[in-house]
C-alpha cells in the first residue's frame, strides 16, 4: 500500500488517439533543479552572513537566542584574550561553533529561498521591454510600452507577439506558447468566449490573431504575482508554523530557566562540596544552545519555503503557504468526472449485433459510418473495429460516397455508399429513421440499448437502410490506476466525491467502477457550492478543482481550490492555487505535499527534542567534574575531558543542522498509510532515532577532538 | 520486596479500577444535572442553595466569567480563612486557648493561600497552632471547596472537548455546588465513620495530659480528626490535623485505614477519567488516560519500593538487615511507621505525590536518594498521575494537547484531539501553563539556595536562606527543590528537613502555590473556551487514534521527557548525585 511521494501516485497511461492527454504526468520535474545547484549554494553562503543581522533574526526566537549566546561568548573570549589568556583555545572554539550554528541555520533558509529566487529571475527575464499594440479610441493602433497598459485597454496580438498583459480574448483565436508560465512547450488554443478566453501576459502568440482586453494593471499581473510567490517575498507564516514556533519558543524559555537556575544550584553545590567552581557563562551558554530546539528552529522556515517550492515543482502555483497546509488537512476531495476520473470522452468498447447480423458486418458498417466522424467517439469506433476485427480504415473518396454529417435536427451521422444508407445515432433518432424507411426496430435491440444505459454507457444504434444492424456500446473509460488511488485516499482518511452532470444511474455506475466514495449527479454549480458548504458545516475541509467561470464561487468556498491554468481569469482569482498544467488529478499530489510539509516539521521537532537526552549526559557530568566527581558515572559515552565533552556536544548540535538540510528541503517521505501506522513509523525513526543518534555522534566528535589535540 | 507488599499494591490498584466506572458515570450524571439516586434527598438542598445565592441553575458562563467566578470565590475564601486564623481567639471550640500570637501574618497568609489552592502546605504544627474551630470551619471547609473548584475546572475543560460551536463552558457555581453536595459530602461522611470505627478520634475535648510509664508528662492532642481526615484524602488536600499527618495513629490508626486513605486519594481522580470519556462520548478516551496514569504510577511505585527495600550501603555497613524476613521488613525503615512497613510507605509516598494530595505516612526526607526522587519527580511532572481532584485530569489533558500537537504533525494533519483542532491558541496556553510552573519551581528554588539575609532582618534568620535546611550537601538541595515543587504543584507534602516557617519561605512558598494553581487554571480555562467554540472534525482513517496503546505510550513519553528535560540539571545536583555518592 505504501507509495512514496517520489513516485506520482498515478500517471494516466498514454492513450493514443485521444485528445485528452493534456500534459498528464509530464508535470513533475519540469521545474526541478538539483538540490545543491552550485550557483544557488554560492548565493546561499553569502546570504547566510547577511541574515546574521539581529533585526531579521529576531523573528526566529530560537536562533536569536543562539546568536545572543554567540555574541556573549565572543565578548568573553576577547576579554580572556586581553587578560590571562588561559582557556582561550576552548572559548574560541565554542564561540566559533556557536556562530556556525547560526550560519548553518541561515544557510538552510537561504538555500530554500535561493531555489525560488533563481526561478523568479528566469521569470523576470520574460518581463523585460515588451511592447504592446494598443487599440486607440478611434480604432487606430498605437505602439506603447506594455508597462503603460491599464485595465480595460484593448490590444492586438499577432504571431510572434508577446502578449503584453493578462487579459481576455475578445475576438479571434490563436495558438499561444505558454511555456514561460507552464514550462510546457506544446502550444495551447486561446479563443474568444467560453472557458478558454484567458491569456497571460508574457506568453507568446504563435499563429493567427487575437484581440485582447487587458484585465490587470501593471505590477498586479499573473506573472508579477507568480514572481512574488516563488520568491517568497510576501511569505507569511502558516497557522501550524506559528503554533509550532510558539511551542519551540516556549521550550526555549523553559530551557533558559533550567540553565539560568543551574547557576545558583551550582553555587550551592560548590559551597556544599567545597570543591570546584560554578560553571562559567560560556559553559552555561553552551548547555543552553545544545538544549534549545536549534535543529527544528534552524530548519523551520526552510521546511516551509521548500514545501512551497515542491508545490511549484509540480507546476502548481500556490497563492499562500496556508493553502498548501490546508491541503494536508483535507477530508473531502471533489473531483470532476470528466477529465479527472474518466478520460475526456466516451469510447466504443463493444459491438452488439441484431439477430441475423454478424458482428463483423456490424463492425464494418459502424466503421463506414464513422470514417468521416472526427469526434473522439467516432474515432474510437474506427479504432475498435480495427483492433477487434482487423478492419483497416478505407480510403473512400467524396465521389464514392456521400457523407452525412451530424446535425442537431437529425441527431444521426453516416454515409450513403454503394446504395446503402448507413446511419448511426441515438436510439430514438434511428428508430424514427428506420420506421420512416418502412423498417421495424427490433425489441431485442431496445432491451440491449436500455441495458447499456443502465450500466452508465451510451448506446449508439447502427442501421443500414431500413434494417437495424446492432448497437455500439460507448463507455466512459475510467483512467488507469484511479481505483488504487482512491483506495489510498481512503487509507489516508480522505473521502472522494465525484461530480458529474450525468444522471444518477450513469453516475452510480461510473462511481462504483472508479471506486470513489460518493458522487453528486446532475450537478449544477449551485449544487457543488451547497455540497462544499454542507461538508464544511460538518467540520470537514474540502478541496476541489475547477476551470469555468461558474466554478468560481465553489473554488472560493473550498478550503483548497485549484484552478486550471486553461480556465478563466475568474476561476483563477477565486481559487487559492493554479495548476499550470491544468491537470485536475494533481489535486491528489497537492494533498500529499501538504501532509509531507507537516510531517517534516513534526518529525524534526521530535528529533530535535529527543537529541537533548544525550547532550545532558555529555555536559552535566563535565560541568561538575570537580565538584561532584561521582557524576562522572553519567558520562556513559566516556568523553575524555570536560572541555572536549562540551565542545563535542556543541559541534554535534551545529553539524546536525547541516546534515538535515537535505531532509528539510526534500521533506520527509510521505507514505499513504493510516495515521496510526504513520505515527508509529515516524516516532520510531525520529523519536527513538533522535534519542540514539547523538550518542555515537558526540562520542565520535570527542575522539576526533582528542586526536587533533583540540580539547 | 515481599509478596505481601506486592499484594497490597495490587489490591489497591484493583480497588481503583473497580470504582472508576461506577463513580465516573455517577459524576457525569450529577454534573449534567440528571436524576440520580441522591436526587430525592439532595435536590431540594441544591435548589435552596441556588435560591439563597441568587444563582440561576441554567445560566451558562463564558470561560472568562467562569474564571472570574472562580477567582472571586478563591479570593473571598482566602481572605476569610486568613481572618479566621488571626481572630481564632474570638471563636469557640478553642480549648487550648490559641490566639493571634500563634499565627503570624506571614504564616496566616501561607496557610490561607495554601488551603485555598488545594495545596495544604503546612509551615506550622497544627496541634500547637490552631483551634478546633479553625480546623473545622476554616481548613476542613476549604478541603471541600478547593477540591470542588478543581473538579469544576476539569469539567469545564472536558466540556470544551465535548461541545461544539458554543461560547460557554458551564456555570462555576452550579458545578461547585454539585461537586460538594453529591460527590464530596456523601463519600466523606461514610469514610469518616469508617475511620472512626478503626480508632481515628472525633471529639472537641481539651488535650489530655498523661503520665507515661517512665513517669514523664505527655500532652496528647485531641480533636475532630476523622471528619477532616476523610476529606483531606478524598479531596487530595493532604493537610494533616496533626503535624505527623497520616503517620499519626489518631489520623491513620491501622493498615486498613492506610489502604482506605490511599484509596480515597485516587478514588475521584481515577473516576474522572471515566467521566471524561463519558462526556466526550467515547469511554475509550478516558481509559487511555487512565492507562497512561497507571503506567506512570506503577513506575513510581516500583522504583520507590525497590530503593527503599534495598536500603543504602551505609545502613548495610551498620549491620542492618536489608532483605525482608518473616519478622522484619528489612531495608530503609528510617522515618517509616512499623505498622505500615516499606511497601505501604513507598506506595503511600508515590500515591500522595502522583495526586496533589500531600498527606504523608512516613518522612520522605528519610527515603533513600532515589526513593525520595520518586515523590519529588512526581510533583515536578505536574501531578498528572491521577493527580488532584480535577487538577490531575486537566493537567493530563494539557499534556495530551502537547503530545497530540507534535504527534499530529507527524501524521501530516493539523493536530486534533477528540475532533478539536489544536491550534495556536491551545498551544500557546498550554506552553504558558508549563512555563509558569517550571519558572516558579526553578526560580524560587534557585533563589533560596543562594540568597543571603542580613544580620537583623525580618525575612529570615541571618545568613543564607539555605541555612534553614538541616542536611547540607546534595540532600539539602533536594529539600529546597521539594519545598517549592510541592508548593507550585499544589501538593503540600514536605520533604521536611527544612525550617520553612520564616517570612521568606512562608511568603515565597505561598506565592508558589498561587502561581501553581491560578496561572495554570486560567490558561486551561482559556483552552476550554476556545475548544468549545470549535467545530468537531469527524473521525476518519487520517485521524490519529487517541485511544490506543500508541497514544498511551506517547503521552507517557511526553510527560516524562518534558519533566526530565526541565528538571534534570537541578535533580542531577540533588537526589541523583546523592545516589551516585552512596
Amino acid at each position: 500500500m505504501a507509495t512514496e511521494l517520489e513516485d506520482p501516485i498515478v500517471e494516466a497511461p498514454p492513450t493514443p488517439g485521444l485528445a485528452d492527454s493534456t500534459a498528464m504526468g509530464l508535470s513533475r520535474g519540469k521545474r526541478a533543479r538539483p538540490l545543491f545547484d552550485p550557483p544557488i549554494v554560492r548565493r546561499a553562503i553569502l546570504d547566510s552572513f547577511v541574515k546574521l543581522n539581529p533585526v531579521t533574526l529576531a523573528k526566529n526566537p530560537v536562533m536569536f537566542v543562539v546568536e545572543v549566546g554567540a555574541a556573549l561568548t565572543t565578548a568573553l573570549m576577547i576579554r580572556t584574550l586581553a587578560t590571562s589568556g588561559t582557556g582561550f583555545g576552548f572559548e574560541f572554539q565554542i564561540a566559533a561553533w556557536l556562530w556556525f550554528t547560526v550560519l548553518f541555520a541561515n544557510f538552510a533558509e537561504a538555500m530554500a529561498e535561493g531555489r525560488g529566487k533563481a526561478q523568479a529571475d528566469s521569470l523576470r527575464k520574460t518581463k523585460t521591454s515588451a511592447e504592446a499594440r494598443k487599440l486607440g479610441p478611434n480604432g487606430k493602433i498605437e505602439v506603447v510600452s506594455a508597462a503603460t497598459l491599464r485595465k480595460g485597454d484593448v490590444c492586438i496580438c499577432e504571431p510572434n507577439d508577446v502578449i503584453p498583459g493578462d487579459g481576455d480574448v475578445i475576438e479571434g483565436i490563436a495558438s499561444v506558447d505558454e511555456s514561460v508560465i507552464t514550462g510546457e512547450s506544446a502550444p495551447v488554443i486561446r479563443e474568444s468566449g467560453g472557458d478558454r478566453s484567458a491569456v497571460t501576459g508574457g506568453t507568446k502568440v504563435l499563429s493567427d490573431y487575437i484581440k485582447v482586453q487587458i484585465t490587470s494593471n501593471p505590477g498586479e499581473t499573473f506573472l508579477d504575482r507568480m514572481i512574488a510567490l516563488v520568491e517568497g517575498a510576501q511569505r507569511q507564516k502558516t497557522p501550524n508554523e506559528i503554533a509550532l514556533n510558539i511551542m519551540i519558543a516556549g521550550l526555549t524559555l523553559i530551557f533558559l530557566l533550567a540553565v539560568v537556575t543551574l547557576a545558583p544550584f551550582a553555587q550551592y553545590s560548590v559551597d556544599a562540596a567545597k570543591a570546584g567552581v560554578v560553571p562559567s557563562v560560556i559553559v552555561l551558554v553552551s548547555l543552553l544552545v545544545c538544549l534549545i530546539p536549534t535543529t527544528v528552529g534552524g530548519l523551520l522556515s526552510a521546511i516551509g519555503i521548500a514545501g512551497m517550492d515542491r508545490v511549484m515543482q509540480h507546476n502548481v502555483l500556490a497563492m499562500s503557504g496556508k493553502a498548501v497546509e490546508a491541503a494536508g488537512d483535507v477530508n473531502t476531495l471533489l473531483l470532476d468526472k470528466t477529465g479527472t476520473i474518466t478520460l475526456g470522452n466516451r469510447q466504443a468498447v463493444e459491438f452488439i449485433p441484431a439477430d441475423g447480423v454478424s458482428e463483423a458486418d456490424l463492425a464494418d458498417a459502424a466503421q463506414l459510418s464513422s470514417l468521416a466522424d472526427e469526434t473522439p467517439e467516432g474515432r474510437s469506433i474506427v479504432v475498435l473495429a480495427k483492433e477487434k476485427y482487423g478492419l483497416r480504415g478505407r480510403e473512400i473518396g467524396e465521389h464514392q460516397a456521400e457523407f452525412i454529417a451530424f446535425t442537431a435536427q437529425t441527431r444521426m451521422s453516416g454515409l450513403n455508399y454503394e446504395g446503402l444508407a448507413i446511419r448511426k445515432g441515438a436510439m430514438e433518432s434511428i428508430r424514427q429513421h428506420v420506421t420512416e424507411m418502412g423498417g421495424e426496430f427490433p425489441q431485442k435491440m431496445v432491451d440491449v440499448a436500455d441495458g447499456i444505459s443502465r450500466t452508465g454507457g451510451t448506446p449508439l444504434v447502427v442501421s443500414s437502410n431500413e434494417k437495424v444492424l446492432g448497437v455500439i456500446h460507448l463507455k466512459d473509460i475510467v483512467k488507469g490506476g484511479m481505483r488504487e488511488r482512491f483506495a489510498q485516499m481512503r487509507v489516508m482518511g480522505i473521502r472522494t466525491v465525484m461530480i458529474t452532470g450525468d444522471n444518477p444511474l450513469t453516475a452510480a455506475a461510473i462511481a462504483s467502477e472508479a471506486g470513489v466514495d460518493d458522487f453528486l449527479a446532475q450537478a449544477t454549480p449551485r449544487d457543488k457550492l451547497d455540497l462544499i458548504k454542507r461538508e464544511q458545516a460538518g467540520g470537514r475541509l474540502v478541496a476541489m478543482t475547477g476551470d469555468g467561470t461558474n466554478d468560481a464561487p465553489a473554488l472560493a468556498q473550498a478550503d483548497v481550490g485549484v484552478a486550471m491554468n486553461t480556465g478563466t481569469m475568474a476561476a483563477k482569482e477565486a481559487g487559492n492555487m493554479v495548476d499550470l498544467d491544468s491537470n485536475p488529478t494533481k489535486l491528489i499530489e497537492i494533498v500529499a505535499i501538504g501532509k509531507q510539509l507537516l510531517i517534516t516539521r513534526g518529525s524534526l521537532t521530535t528529533f530535535s527534542i529527543a537529541n537533548d537526552v544525550a547532550k545532558y549526559f555529555a555536559i552535566i557530568p563535565a560541568m561538575f567534574a570537580v565538584t561532584y566527581p561521582s557524576l562522572n558515572r553519567l558520562n556513559i559515552m566516556g568523553l575524555h575531558t570536560p572541555e572536549s565533552a562540551i565542545l563535542a556536544a556543541v559541534i554535534f548540535n551545529a553539524l546536525i543542522i547541516i546534515v538535515l538540510v537535505p531532509l528539510a528541503l526534500r521533506g520527509v517521505k510521505y507514505r499513504a498509510l493510516s495515521a496510526g501506522a504513520l505515527l508509529r513509523r515516524n516516532l520510531l525513526v525520529y523519536g527513538l532515532g533522535g534519542i540514539i543518534v547523538p550518542f555515537p555522534g558526540i562520542w565520535a566528535i570527542d575522539r576526533l577532538l582528542g586526536l587533533l589535540h583540540l580539547a | 520486596m515481599t509478596i505481601n507488599g506486592w499484594l497490597q499494591i495490587a489490591i489497591f490498584f484493583i480497588l481503583i479500577v473497580a470504582c472508576a466506572k461506577p463513580l465516573g458515570s455517577f459524576i457525569a450524571t450529577i454534573i449534567e444535572g440528571r436524576k440520580n439516586f441522591l436526587t430525592p434527598v439532595l435536590a431540594p438542598v441544591e435548589r435552596l442553595i441556588y435560591r439563597l445565592c441568587g444563582v440561576t441553575e441554567t445560566e451558562e458562563q463564558h470561560w472568562t466569567r467562569y474564571a472570574g467566578a472562580l477567582l472571586a470565590f478563591s479570593l473571598f475564601s482566602a481572605v476569610l480563612l486568613y481572618a479566621i486564623q488571626r481572630l481564632q481567639a474570638w471563636f469557640p471550640f478553642n480549648p487550648q486557648g490559641y490566639g493571634a500570637g500563634n499565627v503570624s501574618p506571614d504564616l496566616g497568609f501561607n496557610t490561607s493561600v495554601s488551603f485555598v489552592t488545594n495545596t495544604n502546605w503546612q509551615s506550622y504544627t497544627p496541634e500547637t497552632t490552631l483551634s478546633y474551630f479553625v480546623q473545622m470551619a476554616g481548613l476542613t471547609m476549604h478541603n471541600f471547596t478547593s477540591a470542588a473548584a478543581g473538579l469544576a475546572v476539569a469539567i469545564a475543560l472536558v466540556r470544551g472537548f465535548a461541545r461544539q460551536s458554543i461560547k460557554t463552558v458551564g456555570n462555576f457555581w452550579v458545578d461547585m455546588t454539585r461537586a460538594v453536595l453529591y460527590v464530596l459530602l456523601p463519600i466523606s461522611v461514610i469514610a469518616a465513620l469508617v475511620l472512626c470505627s478503626q480508632g481515628a478520634i472525633q471529639n472537641l475535648h481539651p488535650y489530655t495530659v498523661a503520665t507515661t510509664l517512665e513517669g514523664a508528662k505527655q500532652t496528647i492532642a485531641q480533636g475532630p480528626v476523622a471528619s477532616q481526615e476523610a476529606i483531606k484524602m478524598l479531596g487530595t488536600n493532604g493537610g494533616g490535623f496533626f503535624n505527623a499527618n497520616s503517620a499519626h495513629p489518631f489520623e491513620n490508626p491501622t493498615p486498613f485505614t492506610n489502604m482506605l486513605q490511599m484509596f480515597l486519594i485516587f478514588l475521584i481522580p481515577g473516576a474522572l477519567t471515566y467521566t471524561f470519556g463519558k462526556m466526550v462520548r467515547d469511554t475509550r478516551q478516558g481509559w487511555a488516560l487512565f492507562a497512561a496514569m497507571t503506567i506512570l504510577w506503577l513506575g513510581g511505585v516500583v522504583v520507590a519500593y525497590h530503593y527503599e527495600q534495598r536500603g543504602t550501603p551505609m545502613l548495610a555497613n551498620a549491620g542492618i538487615q536489608m532483605s525482608a524476613t518473616d519478622t522484619q521488613t528489612g531495608g530503609n525503615m528510617e522515618g517509616k511507621e512499623t505498622r505500615f512497613g516499606i511497601a505501604d510507605t513507598a506506595l503511600f509516598a508515590t500515591v500522595t505525590t502522583d495526586a496533589s494530595c500531600g498527606a504523608i505516612n512516613g518522612w520522605h526526607d528519610s527515603f533513600t536518594p532515589l526513593g525520595g526522587l520518586v515523590p519529588l519527580f512526581n510533583i515536578e511532572l505536574g501531578e498528572v498521575v491521577f493527580g488532584g481532584v480535577g487538577a490531575g485530569l486537566y493537567g493530563m489533558l494539557m499534556f495530551a494537547i502537547l503530545a497530540v500537537f507534535i504527534a499530529g504533525l507527524m501524521v501530516g494533519r493539523t493536530p486534533e484531539y477528540l475532533g478539536k483542532k489544536i491550534e495556536q491558541k491551545e498551544v500557546k496556553m498550554a506552553m504558558i501553563a508549563m512555563l509558569v510552573l517550571a519558572a516558579s519551581i526553578l526560580l524560587f528554588s534557585g533563589a533560596s539556595s543562594v540568597i543571603p539575609f542580613a544580620a537583623k532582618g525580618y525575612w529570615n534568620p541571618p545568613g543564607p536562606a539555605a541555612a534553614n535546611i538541616n542536611n547540607p550537601g546534595a540532600h539539602g538541595l533536594s529539600e529546597i527543590l521539594y519545598a517549592y515543587s510541592s508548593g507550585t504543584g499544589n501538593n503540600g507534602s514536605a520533604f521536611a528537613g527544612i525550617n520553612a516557617n520564616t517570612p521568606w519561605y512562608n511568603v515565597t512558598i505561598g506565592f508558589a502555590t498561587l502561581i501553581g494553581r491560578f496561572l495554570m487554571l486560567l490558561p486551561l480555562l482559556a483552552i476550554a473556551g476556545s475548544l468549545a467554540e470549535k467545530k468537531q472534525v469527524p473521525v476518519s482513517a487520517g485521524t490519529f487514534p487517541t485511544h490506543g496503546p500508541l497514544f498511551v505510550g506517547l503521552l507517557v513519553g511526553v510527560v516524562i521527557i518534558v519533566g526530565a528535560l526541565t528538571y534534570f540539571p537541578a535533580l542531577s545536583l540533588g537526589p541523583i548525585v546523592e545516589h551516585l555518592m552512596l
